[in-house]
C-alpha cells in the first residue's frame, strides 16, 4: 500500500486561557487517502474545526500545536516556518470555511481574488491565468463564468458565493481540501446542489476532502469514511454507512438515536443527558463516561481502541455488532 | 457587569502600568481637590488670611508674618498658590464632572430614544445633532457663556449644551446596534413599555462606548471650563478656577514670576492627560477587536 | 375545538429606511424611489386551540417575519391578526396582548446579557400584574421548575449557562407570561444535535402538560414533522401548501414541497439512499419576485400559465390547501 496523502499522528492542539490550558484536540490520529472523502463529525467544541485548522497551520496564539505530527505527501508540516507553510497552504492543501461572506474580500472582483490566489503560488501569463479561473468556476457549476469574473462578491447569492470559495480553493489544484461546515449556512435546496457538485469534483479530479460537519445526514451521504469526535478525541471511525448502521461507540449511537427522523412523530426523542465536558483539566479516562448509559468503573481509565477490520471504537464497552 | 467581570476588567487594566499610574493620579487629584478645604494650608477665598506683603513670592518662600511655607509661591494678591490650585482644581473637577454627568444623561437618553423610535423622529433628531457637531464645541460654549453670564450654573449649562451631542451620537450608534438584537425583540414581544426597554435593556448594553466618551468628555469639560475662565467668561473672580489662576499669572510671566501661571497649568495638564490615559485604556479593553 | 388564531390576508412590507434627503427630494417634486421588501404576501391561516403548526421554508421565504407579525413584534402592513377575535397590535402598531409570546433562535442573543435570569423572567409578569414583588421569587422558581432548571439559576447571568440551558430560560420567559400561543422561531437550529433532542422533548412535554398552542418555525423538515400536527410550506413570502404533517410528507401536492422534502439531507445507511436531489436554480430575491407563480423558474412542471398567472391557495381535499395550477 502506498503512503496515504495525509497522515496525522497524535495531534494535540492547545489554547492558553485564563483558567489553564484548553486541550481542544487531544491525541488525534488518522489518515486520508487519495481521492477519499473523510467526514469529521462532532458537536461544537469537539475539536473538529481545530483539527482542520491545525492541518492548514492556521493555529494562532494563544493556540499552539503542542505535540504530534502532520505529514502531507510525506512532508512534515508541524514545525514548518510561516514562510514554508505559505508555500504549502493553498497549493497542496486548501480550506473552505463556513461563512463565504467572511472569506471573500468585498472590495475585489472574484476574478481578481482568484488571480491573487493563483499568483501566490504560480507565475502564469494573463491568458493562462484567466483560463484557469474560468475552468475552476466551471468545475463548481457557476453558470456563465466569463461574465461572473468581473462581479463582486455581493452580487452573488449565498450558495454561489460558497461555490466561488470552493473554486478559489481549487485554483492551485491542491491534493486535499479541508471543508469546515461549508454548507451549514446554506438552504437545503442549495446545500444539495453543492454536495452533488463536490462528489462529482472528487470523482473527476481525484482531490481528497476532509468534510467537517455537525450534520450526520450530510456526512452519511457524502463521505467514504467517517470519524466521530467527542471532547477533542476521535471516539469512533470506520466506513461511513457501515458505521452509522451499527455504531460501536455509545456516543455515536446516542447521536443517531436523538435524530427526530429515527422515531415516529410526537414520541419523545432519545436524548443524551447532560452536556459536553470542559476541556480544561479534563479528568483521565473516557470523556463521555458521565453521560454514557453503559459507563462503569473501568471507564475512569483511558479507553482502548477496539478494532475490527476497517472499523474502530475507543470504548471499554463497545456496542456489539448488530446491537441497536 | 457582575463581580467576576469587574475583577477581570481590573486584572486587564492592571497589566498596563502607565494606566494604573494615571488612574492613581486621577484618584489623588480628585481626592485632594474634594478635600481642599481640609488640607489646603490656607483658604484662598478668605481675604482676611491673605497678606499683600507676601504677594508674588517665589516657590519655597516662608512668610515672615504668618510663618506659612509657600511651597509653590504666591500670586499677586499674596495667595498661597498651592492652596489656590487645590481650590481651583476642586471647582474645575466639580464643574467638569457635573457637566459631564448631565451631558451624559441627556445625550444618552436622547440618542437611545432616537434609536429606539426610528423612522422620521430618529432622522430629524440625529440630523440636528450632526448639525451641532459640525460647530466647534468651544465656539458654542463661548457664545453661550457670553450670553448667559457668569456663574456655576450658567457655565455648566454652556458646557452641557456644547457636549451632550457627543454622547447622543455615541449612544445612538450603540443603541442602534442593540435595537436589532433578539433580546430587544423579546422585550417587545412581552410587551414591555418603551421606557423600560430603553432604560433597562438598551442603555445598559450600550454603556461601554459611552463610558469611554464620558472619560474623554469630562477631560474636555475641564479644559473647556479652564479656557472660558481664562478668557474671563467662566466663573466670577471670587471663585478662581484653574483657568482664571493661569490668566491672572499671565501678566507676570515675562517679569520672571513664572510660577503664578505655570503651576496651575501643570496641574491642569497632569489631570487632563491622566484622565485621557485612563480613558484610552478603558477603550482598548472594551473594544472586542483588540482583545486577545 | 375552538378557533384561537386567525390570520387574514396579512402583508408585511419593510420600507427602505428614511433618509434625510428624501423630504427635500419630495419638496422639489422628485419622490425618491426605493424598493420596499415584501416579506410576507397575502397570508391567511387559522389555528385551533392546542394545535401545533409548523412554518417551513428556506431563507427569505418570510417564515420568521410571519412569526414576528403573529407575535406582535412587527405590526402587519395589511390584513388582520386576531387572537380569540381581538387584534394582537393596536392601530399604532403597538402590541396590546400578552397572550402570544415568542421564543427566538439564538439563546445567546435573546437574553439580555446584563440582567440576572430571575430579573429577566420576573420583568414581564411584574409589568403586567401576573405576579407581585413579594411573590416574584416563587413565581420565577415555578417556571424554572417547568423547564427543568434549578431554582438557583435565577441568581445567575445568562453567560453562565450553556446554549441548551439558555434556550430553556428563554422558553421559561415566554411561558411565564401565561400565553395561549407561543411562536418559536427556529428554537433548536443553533443547538448541538444532542441538545436539540432535549429541547424538542421539552416542547413535547410542555405542550402536553400545559395544552399549549404552538407555531414552530424551522427550516428543518424532520424537526417540524416531529413536533407539529399541521405544516405550512412557505416560498417567497407566501404559503404554497398547508395541511396535516403526516399527509404532506406522505404525499406532497405542491412541486416545491416535493422538491424540498427530496433535497433535505437524510441519514443514508446504504449507497442507494446516498443521493442528492437538489432543486435546480437559485432562490429568487424577494426584492424582485418572479411573475406568476414564484416557483415557476425552478419547477419541473411549469407551464405557460404559471409564468403569467399567480395560483391562489385552494382547498383540494379536506384539510389540505395548495397554491398550484397543476398540483401533484
Amino acid at each position: 500500500m502506498s503512503a496515504p496523502l495525509l497522515e496525522v499522528r497524535d495531534l494535540r492542539t492547545e489554547f492558553r486561557t485564563r483558567a489553564g490550558a484548553l486541550r481542544a484536540v487531544d491525541g488525534v490520529s488518522f489518515s486520508v487517502g487519495q481521492g477519499e472523502i473523510v467526514g469529521l463529525v462532532g458537536e461544537s467544541g469537539s475539536g473538529k474545526s481545530v483539527t482542520g485548522f491545525s492541518i492548514l497551520g492556521l493555529i494562532e496564539p494563544p493556540g499552539r500545536i503542542a505535540a504530534g505530527s502532520i505529514r502531507l505527501e510525506g512532508r512534515e508540516l508541524v514545525g514548518l516556518s510561516h514562510r514554508a507553510l505559505r508555500g504549502v497552504r493553498g497549493r497542496r492543501v486548501a480550506m473552505v470555511f463556513q461563512d463565504p461572506a467572511a472569506t471573500l474580500n468585498p472590495l475585489l472582483t472574484i476574478g481578481r481574488q482568484m488571480r491573487l490566489a493563483l499568483s501566490a503560488h504560480q507565475a502564469l501569463g494573463a491568458e493562462a491565468a484567466r483560463a484557469r479561473c474560468l475552468a475552476a468556476l466551471r468545475q463548481v457549476g457557476i453558470p456563465d463564468p466569463e461574465a461572473r469574473l468581473d462581479s463582486y462578491p455581493h452580487q452573488f447569492s449565498g450558495g454561489m458565493r460558497q461555490r466561488v470559495c470552493i473554486a478559489i480553493a481549487l485554483i492551485n489544484e491542491p491534493r486535499l481540501i479541508v471543508c469546515d461546515e461549508p454548507t451549514t449556512a446554506l438552504d437545503v435546496s442549495i446545500q444539495a446542489q453543492i454536495l452533488s457538485e463536490m462528489r462529482k469534483l472528487v470523482r473527476e479530479t481525484g482531490v481528497s476532502l476532509i468534510w467537517i460537519s455537525h450534520d450526520l445526514a450530510v456526512v452519511s451521504a457524502l463521505a467514504d469514511r467517517v470519524m466521530v469526535m467527542y471532547a477533542g478525541r476521535i471516539v469512533e471511525r470506520g466506513p461511513t454507512r457501515e458505521t452509522l448502521r451499527a455504531p460501536r461507540h455509545p456516543y455515536t449511537a446516542g447521536l443517531l438515536a436523538s435524530l427526530p427522523a429515527a422515531i415516529p412523530p410526537g414520541a419523545p426523542l432519545s436524548q443524551i443527558a447532560g452536556s459536553p465536558p470542559s476541556l480544561i483539566d479534563a479528568p483521565p479516562g473516557c470523556a463521555f463516561a458521565p453521560r454514557c448509559p453503559r459507563a462503569a468503573e473501568p471507564c475512569r481509565a483511558e479507553p482502548p481502541w477496539s478494532e475490527d477490520g476497517a472499523r474502530a471504537a475507543r470504548c471499554h464497552f463497545p456496542l456489539e455488532a448488530g446491537a441497536p | 457587569m457582575n463581580e467576576t467581570g469587574l475583577s477581570r476588567f481590573w486584572a486587564d487594566f492592571a497589566q498596563n502600568r502607565v494606566a494604573v499610574v494615571a488612574l492613581a493620579v486621577v484618584a489623588l487629584v480628585m481626592a485632594t481637590a474634594l478635600a481642599a478645604p481640609l488640607i489646603a494650608p490656607q483658604n484662598p477665598y478668605d481675604l482676611a488670611t491673605l497678606q499683600l506683603s507676601d504677594a508674588r513670592r517665589p516657590p519655597g518662600h516662608v512668610s515672615a508674618l504668618t510663618g506659612l511655607h509657600y511651597w509653590l509661591g504666591t500670586d499677586a494678591q499674596g495667595r498661597d498658590l498651592l492652596s489656590a490650585i487645590l481650590y481651583g482644581l476642586r471647582i474645575s473637577v466639580m464643574i467638569g464632572a457635573a457637566a459631564g454627568a448631565i451631558a451624559f444623561a441627556l445625550g444618552a437618553t436622547l440618542g437611545a430614544f432616537a434609536a429606539y423610535v426610528g423612522g422620521r423622529t430618529e432622522a430629524l433628531l440625529m440630523r440636528v445633532i450632526d448639525l451641532q457637531l459640525s460647530f466647534p464645541a468651544i465656539l458654542l460654549a463661548l457664545v453661550l457663556a457670553a450670553v448667559l453670564g457668569q456663574g456655576k450654573a450658567q457655565l455648566v449649562t454652556a458646557l452641557v449644551t456644547a457636549q451632550y451631542a457627543y454622547f447622543a451620537r455615541t449612544a445612538h450608534g450603540a443603541a442602534k446596534a442593540e435595537r436589532n438584537k433578539e433580546y430587544v425583540e423579546a422585550a417587545l414581544s412581552t410587551p414591555l413599555p418603551a421606557w423600560r426597554v430603553v432604560f433597562r435593556h438598551i442603555l445598559p448594553n450600550a454603556m461601554p462606548p459611552l463610558i469611554v466618551v464620558a472619560t474623554v468628555q469630562i477631560a474636555n469639560a475641564i479644559a473647556l471650563e479652564a479656557t472660558l475662565s481664562f478668557l474671563g467668561l467662566g466663573l466670577p473672580v471670587s471663585e478662581p478656577s484653574l483657568g482664571m489662576l493661569i490668566a491672572n499669572g499671565f501678566q507676570y510671566m515675562l517679569s520672571g514670576r513664572y510660577w503664578i501661571s505655570i503651576y496651575p497649568g501643570v496641574a491642569l495638564i497632569v489631570l487632563i492627560v491622566a484622565i485621557n490615559i485612563v480613558g484610552d485604556q478603558i477603550r482598548d479593553q472594551l473594544n472586542p477587536r483588540l482583545q486577545r | 375545538m375552538t378557533e384561537l388564531l386567525r390570520v387574514a390576508r396579512v402583508d408585511k412590507t419593510f420600507a427602505a429606511p428614511p433618509r434625510f434627503g428624501d423630504g427635500l427630494l419630495r419638496l422639489i417634486g422628485r419622490a425618491p424611489r426605493r424598493a420596499a421588501l415584501r416579506a410576507v404576501s397575502d397570508v391567511s391561516l387559522d389555528m385551533t386551540r392546542g394545535e401545533a403548526l409548523g412554518l417551513v421554508g428556506e431563507s427569505g421565504c418570510g417564515k420568521s417575519t410571519l412569526g414576528r407579525v403573529i407575535a406582535g413584534v412587527h405590526p402587519q402592513s395589511a390584513g388582520r391578526v386576531l387572537l380569540d377575535g381581538a387584534p394582537v397590535t393596536d392601530a399604532a402598531g403597538m402590541k396590546t396582548t400578552t397572550r402570544v409570546q415568542m421564543v427566538f433562535q439564538d439563546p445567546f442573543a435573546s437574553l439580555d446579557p446584563r440582567m440576572r435570569v430571575g430579573d429577566g423572567l420576573a420583568e414581564g409578569p411584574l409589568a403586567h400584574g401576573l405576579t407581585t414583588r413579594a411573590g416574584a421569587r416563587d413565581y420565577v422558581g415555578a417556571w424554572l421548575d417547568a423547564v427543568n432548571l434549578p431554582r438557583e439559576a435565577a441568581g445567575r447571568y445568562p453567560h453562565q449557562f450553556s446554549g441548551g440551558q439558555r434556550q430553556r430560560i428563554a422558553i421559561a420567559r415566554a411561558l411565564a407570561m401565561q400565553p395561549d400561543l407561543i411562536v418559536c422561531d427556529e428554537p433548536v437550529a443553533s443547538l448541538d444535535v444532542s441538545i436539540q433532542a432535549q429541547i424538542i422533548n421539552l416542547f413535547l412535554d410542555l405542550r402536553r402538560r400545559l395544552g399549549l398552542t404552538m407555531i414552530f418555525i424551522s427550516h428543518d423538515l424532520s424537526v417540524v414533522r416531529h413536533v407539529c400536527d399541521r405544516i405550512a410550506i412557505m416560498y417567497l413570502g407566501r404559503i404554497v401548501e398547508l395541511g396535516p404533517g403526516a399527509e404532506i410528507f406522505a404525499q406532497p401536492r405542491h412541486p416545491y414541497t416535493r422538491a424540498l422534502i427530496d433535497s433535505a439531507p437524510r441519514l443514508a445507511l446504504d449507497d442507494a439512499t446516498a443521493v442528492f436531489r437538489p432543486i435546480e436554480g437559485e432562490l429568487p430575491s424577494p426584492l424582485n419576485p418572479p411573475s406568476g407563480c414564484a416557483f415557476h423558474q425552478r419547477c419541473p412542471r411549469a407551464q405557460a400559465r404559471c409564468r403569467g398567472e399567480r395560483p391562489e391557495m385552494r382547498t383540494i381535499e379536506a384539510g389540505r390547501e395548495v397554491a398550484c395550477h397543476d398540483p401533484l
